[in-house]
């Protein structure tokens, strides 16, 4: 299975878009719901950064019998420093990220302790690219 | 506790999910900061007790599997969050006390902390 949804920058009317209908797909497959849950919150957690800090993007899924993979492709501005973005408690979140309860450091160590498998590439001016995988 | 027990308690109105009310509910959670809410682990008969009123809390509720959200200090719900937490069969309250009168009366009362 293939899903693409489309994030638009500062959309946080849509924010969790994504996420909720993925939630409703993988119900559907009868996936085991602490599962969903993990893939649910790292997949809104990832939603809600790139539309907080990047130009818009595009998520993509692929779901099979084992596993669910997401990828989260944005158009910059990229991430200067993946160990600094990493920590907790580090945030260069805007004043209306904070207001939609959000910007607290904590996005991408909560994706990272939901999933299986984490990669970040990005690239400065060009983008950053999030892939994660939870295996069911 | 029973959700209805929640609501006379605090003197809550139901915005959604009047029709859950005989349901129970044995965890507390407390917070305006929804990444919080994100890192909780467990699922299940839990109150969300909040005074961030928009819809990320909403959504919020919903990747954590939190299917009763109290809003505190009489804050509005707009037909947007109403919308999306009925199409996920949740229940919102709204009541008129502090977060910390609202979390303390509970606490009192039984409800458990997550923590």
């Amino acid at each position: 299975m293939h899903f693409e949804y489309t994030i638009m920058e500062n959309d946080f009317a849509n924010a969790g878009t994504a996420s909720s209908a993925i939630k409703k797909t993988l119900k559907h497959l009868n996936i085991d719901a602490n599962k969903i849950k993990r893939v649910v919150v790292a997949v809104y957690e990832a939603e809600v950064n790139a539309i907080a800090h990047a130009y818009g993007g595009t998520i993509y899924v692929d779901i099979d019998g084992e596993k669910i993979i997401v990828k989260i492709a944005d158009k910059g501005p990229g991430i200067p420093d993946i160990a600094l973005a990493m920590q907790e408690g580090y945030s260069t979140a805007s004043p209306k990220v904070r207001e939609m309860g959000f910007g607290a450091g904590m996005g991408l160590p909560n994706i990272k302790n939901n999933v299986d498998d984490l990669d970040i590439k990005t690239q400065i001016g060009v983008g950053t690219e999030i892939t994660m995988i939870v295996k069911f | 506790m029973k959700i209805k027990d929640i609501a006379e308690l605090l003197d809550a109105t139901f915005v959604t999910g009047e029709s859950h009310a005989e349901e129970e509910i044995d965890f507390g959670f407390a917070s305006d900061l929804m990444s919080d809410v994100l890192t909780l682990k467990q699922s299940d008969r839990i109150l969300l007790l909040t005074g961030l009123c928009n819809i990320q809390t909403i959504r919020t509720a919903e990747m954590a599997n939190i299917e009763v959200v109290l809003f505190v200090r009489n804050k509005s719900v707009t037909n947007e969050m109403i919308e999306i937490a009925e199409e996920e069969n949740m229940v919102l309250l709204q009541c008129k006390y502090s977060l910390f009168r609202a979390v303390g009366m509970l606490y009192s009362k039984g409800l458990s902390p997550i923590f």
